[in-house]
């Protein structure tokens, strides 16, 4: 299962049985894929009931084993969006799973959503001015739909909340043994300044343009579930706030297009509360200290050697972006 | 040492042989790489420009902040700065602390990705 031509043998057999006989794949080509997953697309003709345009996770080379130390496994990732699904969230939906092993891999394949996910278009181009205007109060709802899913129905999902992410990513920063006085500012400030926990929610956990599927009317589907985990609600409502996710539109706090109470009281609507503006504050910091350790991890792989790319020796230097973020909410926090 | 032609006139040579030459023949990924190596070049330049000034001045304040000597390297006052930092011995409210930080960022950003947004309260 190592090749396309067995992946596509593999996919036929699988369509020839879920559709019909004589169902076949077309125009299978892999869109993205990296060390923890690959992503294919696909269509499926002769079904009986149209052309199926299909997408299909899969471990790499479709050999299972953990994706990274935080990510979820696939089928845990598929059984995730069909509650999402359940729970009136815009997701795709799956249609089959593979367990390890199979002939397609360790996979699930979902319907393929049209749209854009690229944040340059979605907060720069006419087509998606109507979009943009939706937005906001259509990441609120979903939010609220996702905060509404019990954990128990999630047991597979890690729990982490505020401070056992400052804990984890201090670690990481420390063991870089790399001083950065601003970051050591933001752990100072989040650990004096840790909110009393909420009741533990499940949080998608990468909720930001890049993960979103925007069509002309606003979202058409949340993607990329693989940091899912139980937590704290605010989390996810200051992610999609953090200054790197507004790409370049600052004075839209919402991911560059929208405004924070906006996107509250649509979530207080679905849910019934209503965040202020300044609980989400401690969040947005904190998740600005995580994308800056997170820049490090990925340059990290540059310095020991394991991905010699231009594109993760550069990612280094993008460490002072957040640097300037968190020095403008620590700023604003006195 | 030679001089001419000077480490910004080959590093600018080379930045626009990705630019206008090579980067044109090149598509997917491959093209990808190159305008992020053309990015890094970039920086280079802007490193070669005013890294030097930034820091001896980051230096400067750094010593100040601390009492030490101005002639420590910035990584050594760096650590030194953590440390002070981590154990509360200074803080957010400690007169000079943010003002520095903030200095030390924008020249940083300055060099690294002078359109970042974050920079907009910044600029003058």
């Amino acid at each position: 299962m190592g090749n396309i031509s067995d992946l596509q043998k593999a996919l036929n057999a699988w369509a020839a049985s879920f559709y019909e006989q004589n169902a076949e794949i077309s125009d299978l080509k892999r869109l993205s894929g990296g060390a923890s997953q690959e992503t294919w697309a696909f269509d499926v003709i002769n079904t009986g009931h149209g052309r199926q345009e299909l997408i299909l996770r899969r471990a790499p080379g479709g050999v299972a084993r953990a994706r990274s130390s935080e990510a979820i496994l696939l089928a845990d990732e598929a059984k995730l969006l069909q509650l999402a699904a359940d729970a009136n969230v815009t997701a795709p939906v799956v249609v089959a799973v593979f367990a390890p092993g199979s002939d397609v891999g360790e996979a699930f394949i979902m319907h393929r959503i049209a749209g854009e996910t690229l944040a340059r278009r979605i907060l720069r181009d006419d087509k998606y001015t109507a979009a943009r205007t939706q937005l906001p109060a259509q990441c609120g709802r979903e939010l609220a739909r996702i905060h509404s899913i019990s954990p128990s129905n999630a047991p597979f999902l890690p729990v982490s909340g505020g401070a056992d992410q400052i804990k984890k990513y201090e670690t990481i920063f420390r063991e870089f043994d790399f001083p950065r006085p601003v970051f050591e500012l933001a752990l100072k400030w989040l650990k004096d300044n840790l909110p009393p926990p909420t009741d533990p929610v499940l949080v998608h956990g990468d909720f930001r343009i890049g993960n979103l599927i925007v069509g002309e009317t606003g979202l058409t589907s949340v993607l990329d579930w693989e940091l899912a985990h139980i937590g704290d609600p605010r989390e996810d409502i200051a992610w999609i706030c953090v200054n790197s996710w507004r790409f370049g539109q600052r004075d839209n706090r919402v991911g560059g297009f929208g405004h924070l109470p906006e996107l509250l009281d649509a979530y207080a609507e679905e849910n019934g509360h209503r965040y202020e503006e300044a609980e989400i504050d401690w969040w947005e910091t904190l998740g600005s200290l995580k994308w800056g350790i997170m820049c490090m991890i990925m340059f990290e792989a540059y310095r020991s050697g394991a991905d010699p790319s231009v594109e993760r020796a550069a990612i280094g230097r993008r460490v002072s972006e957040t640097e300037i973020d968190l020095l403008n909410l620590l700023e604003k926090a006195i | 040492m030679y001089q001419t032609p000077s480490t910004s006139q080959l590093v600018t040579a080379v930045k626009s042989f990705i630019d206008d030459i090579a980067a044109p023949e090149l598509k997917g990924h491959a093209a990808f790489h190159a305008r992020v190596a053309s990015n890094v070049l970039a920086t280079v330049l802007r490193e070669l420009e005013i890294g030097q000034t930034a820091d001896s001045e980051e230096r400067k304040r750094l010593s100040e902040l601390l009492n030490t000597n101005v002639d420590t390297d910035a990584e050594t006052l760096n650590r030194a700065l953590s440390q002070a930092i981590r154990s509360g011995e200074i803080t957010l409210a400690t007169v000079g602390l943010l003002d520095h930080l903030k200095s030390t960022t924008i020249d940083q950003l300055s060099i690294d990705q002078p359109r970042y947004s974050g920079l907009g309260p910044h600029r003058t």
